[in-house]
């Protein structure tokens, strides 16, 4: 049993992805992707669009579906596979733009496309905060569209994406919008990254101009959508970290068996048998966190953003210090680019970093109980 | 009260809605609301009075719940309990919730020592304690750990040797919480001492309160003084009371610290749904901060934000650990996960308290939020020592969950005499 609580059908289309991501991104090839400009295959990624990566946040009669009526927890499989074979591909960012589109009566091209794997897209999201979130791009009513300043750092696949969600300060609303990555005025500059496989970028938009049928959503009115689609965003960051984890972490169990000194496996000294029950508590309690946070934000429960925070601060902090722990306990080979270990540690640390630091999230969460308490009080 | 019969006279079963009904309404007809607040263990102040008058109320309550057709829902008939399945016990615990409830007959008078006396306990032995105990007349304490050693409980040093038809006991027991106010002692003796350590004991019950044995309570870091010692001198008691076969009580204790380890999910206990067992004090960081007006600040905030996180995460990992049992993705032994979990989060939130309460963690006025930071941080140990420590966890969980290989030992396989028990004299 790899997770616990899955349906039959859910543990199947786990092992599909599974055994896809197995045979069509081993190790060698995620190695070989390095100095590749997307990091990942257009064909590899239309094949899991066939097996329902991109489908799942999207209701039926848009041409989604998921496996078992909740999309949510159904694409936490999907995470905690990518995260476990440290999988190339836009999925979260993919996800949360066809989640927002299929809620949209328009935009049916995009989202076919998405859904279909023929192209991917990216989110020009807010800077998570302890208070929330702050739009990093403004828009400006002007004739019946509107004009768009501003810089969002770290959009993932931005340069493959066809399209960007953008969600903007307008006035002292949120407004999101559809932009086509050829727009005018919009420029897209690589940045660097301890990822081998994703790719992030700077995008500048310069007085874009879009008119008002690319809003996603209401314009002024889209804090609560935002809000959403943090959660998912986060939900996906936080199992691609557990599944990376795992697989970190049998590694090196697998190594303290098979590694002799002194004449012992490196299994038999207690001072190492104590880190690994340590990392092992760390590894149950990121499990444990990531289903109960994705369930709740599944529900749309009034505590999910409290336990999503949790999840992000909880599995940031002690994923990078499990992924570490393992690095340090396979000794020199563990900090070598011929070994497996660091593709694991690579995603873990990117994942840390995206969405709000685990010193964010603690403070968000300190920020929604006192607000709470304020609601009670 | 019109007490009603649990199974009809041709033996079948309440059903679970019937006997709903039947608890709610007594329940509500009967039993004071209440806070689990309010029933929390410490909530004395050091009062002897308090403290009595408390116990004197659980034992009538229990008695109470005896006469109604609440006691032992999963105890047989003939000694006293209902003959019910942990189905009832599991609506018991729904309805009861929210409601006074004798809970300081759970543990560990029912769950482990009744459960114990019911599997090993002889027919005779089981007719006079079981129902004495269901109808709170019997308070049990267990004589297990001594001061020779802590994890180590087959280990035991307190001896026993025969007699004809009794046995004469000496030695020492610790960590018996309110031996003082309680009635009899299971306790787990050294019968053989020729022999490997696991292969020398016997399990004996003995009224506490008698000559022979001297109950001294002892003073935690925090003033608490709900656990004590006992002193057991020539204390003689019949074969009788001997529970189990002689030099046999391994088995007896493997499965006694098995219904330890089962406490809350027991059959046996009485749980309310939603009682939290072992308060994390993540609160308390809030509270601090709210008292110093400083929740605004972001370092405060990052306290505060550490300690509810893992209070969350806390919560969740021992049901994730349940269910991975169960399932068979983690080993028996695994509950050692949440233990150990349970104890590193604990002492972190306390840090983090600490931290908070700033120089209020040197000295403070009145009882008020700050005024916990620096005690309970000087008691921080008692969350990864009691109830066995973290490193014996982390033992359980490297060597029976990820089946690494065993610590050495040498206390195996050789007569218990022979085994090392201190420093040897003259180094």
């Amino acid at each position: 049993v790899t997770l616990v609580g899955l349906s039959d059908d859910q543990e199947f289309f786990r092992q599909t992805t599974e055994r896809f991501l197995a045979e069509l991104v081993p190790p060698d090839t995620i190695r070989a992707l390095r100095g590749d400009p997307a990091g990942f295959d257009p064909s590899y990624w239309r094949r899991g669009a066939e097996l329902g990566w991109t489908s799942l946040l999207v209701d039926e009669e848009r041409g989604g579906g998921t496996i078992s009526g909740q999309g949510l927890v159904d694409l936490r499989l999907v995470a905690y596979e990518f995260g476990h074979h440290a999988a190339p591909g836009p999925l979260a960012v993919t996800n949360v733009v066809a989640a927002a589109l299929g809620q949209q009566p328009t935009a049916d091209e995009v989202l076919a496309a998405l859904l279909s794997g023929e192209a991917v897209a990216s989110w020009c999201m807010p800077v998570v905060t302890p208070d929330g979130w702050r739009p990093t791009v403004t828009a400006a009513g002007e004739g019946s569209g509107l004009v768009l300043h501003g810089t969002s750092r770290h959009v993932e696949s931005a340069a493959q994406a066809g399209h960007l969600l953008v969600t903007c300060q307008d006035g002292d609303g949120t407004t999101q919008v559809l932009v086509p990555t050829s727009a005018p005025g919009l420029t897209i500059t690589p940045m660097q990254t301890v990822e081998l496989t994703r790719r992030f970028f700077v995008v500048d938009f310069d007085g874009v101009r879009v008119d008002s049928g690319a809003t996603v959503g209401v314009r002024g009115g889209s804090a609560d959508d935002v809000e959403r689609q943090l959660q998912q965003y986060l939900v996906v960051l936080n199992a691609e970290s557990v599944g990376a984890m795992q697989a970190g972490f049998d590694m090196t169990v697998e190594w303290a068996f098979d590694r002799y000194t002194f004449g012992r496996p490196l299994a038999s000294y207690q001072a190492l048998k104590h880190r690994f029950a340590d990392m092992l508590s760390w590894l149950e309690g990121s499990h444990a966190i990531s289903a109960l946070s994705c369930a709740a934000a599944q529900q749309g429960r009034p505590d999910a953003p409290e336990l999503v925070s949790a999840a992000k601060a909880y599995i940031g902090q002690y994923g990078a210090a499990l992924l570490q722990d393992c690095v340090q306990l396979h000794g020199g080979i563990g900090v070598t680019f011929e070994h497996d270990l660091h593709l694991f540690l690579r995603r873990v640390t990117v994942d840390r970093a995206l969405g709000g630091t685990p010193a964010v999230h603690r403070q968000r969460i300190a920020v929604l109980l006192d607000e709470q308490e304020g609601a009670a009080a | 009260v019109s007490v009603l019969r649990a199974e009809d006279d041709d033996g079948t079963l309440e059903d679970l809605d019937s006997f709903r009904h039947r608890a709610r309404a007594y329940i509500r007809a009967n039993l004071r609301p209440m806070a689990a607040e309010e029933m929390r263990w410490d909530r004395f102040g050091g009062s002897e009075e308090l403290e009595l008058a408390a116990i004197a109320r659980d034992r009538e309550l229990q008695r109470q719940l005896f006469d109604a057709g609440f006691a032992g829902l999963c105890f047989p008939r003939e000694y006293g309990g209902q003959g019910l399945t942990p189905a009832h016990q599991r609506v018991f615990n729904e309805e009861i919730a929210g409601y006074e409830y004798p809970s300081r007959v759970q543990c560990p008078t029912l769950v482990p020592c009744a459960a114990v006396i019911l599997e090993f306990g002889t027919e005779e032995q089981k007719r006079q304690h079981l129902p004495a105990i269901l109808r709170g007349e019997e308070l049990w304490m267990q004589f297990l750990s001594e001061p020779s050693g802590g994890s180590d409980v087959a280990g035991a040093l307190t001896t026993a040797v025969r007699d004809g038809d009794q046995w004469v006991l000496n030695g020492s027991k610790v960590w018996t919480t309110g031996a003082w106010w309680s009635d009899w002692g299971l306790c787990l003796a050294r019968t053989n001492w020729d022999v490997p350590k696991h292969r020398g004991l016997t399990v004996f019950m003995l009224p506490i309160h008698q000559s022979g044995i001297e109950v001294h309570r002892i003073e935690m870091l925090n003033g608490s003084r709900e656990f004590c010692q006992e002193f057991i001198t020539d204390v003689v008691v019949p074969d009788s009371d001997r529970v189990g076969d002689v030099d046999d009580g391994w088995t007896v204790g493997t499965r006694w610290m098995f219904h330890e380890r089962m406490l809350f999910s027991s059959p046996y206990l009485t749980n309310p749904v939603g009682t939290t067992h072992g308060r994390m004090h993540s609160r308390d960081v809030y509270d601090i901060a709210c008292a110093q007006g400083r929740t605004d600040d972001p370092s405060m905030r990052d306290l505060v934000g550490e300690a509810r996180m893992l209070e969350l995460v806390s919560n969740e990992v021992a049901k994730h650990v349940t269910e991975s049992i169960r399932t068979g993705r983690l080993s028996d032994q695994a509950a050692a996960i949440v233990r150990l979990f349970k104890g590193t989060a604990t002492a972190r939130i306390m840090d983090l308290a600490y931290e908070a309460a700033g120089a209020d963690g040197a000295a403070w006025t009145g009882d008020g939020a700050s005024s916990q930071g620096a005690i309970n941080w000087i008691m921080r140990a008692g969350g990864t020592v009691g109830g066995g420590t973290i490193e014996m966890a982390r033992n359980v969980i490297a060597e029976r969950v990820l089946s690494m290989p065993r610590e050495r030992t040498l206390d195996r396989d050789v007569p218990f005499r022979d085994v090392p028990r201190g420093r040897p004299s003259g180094s």
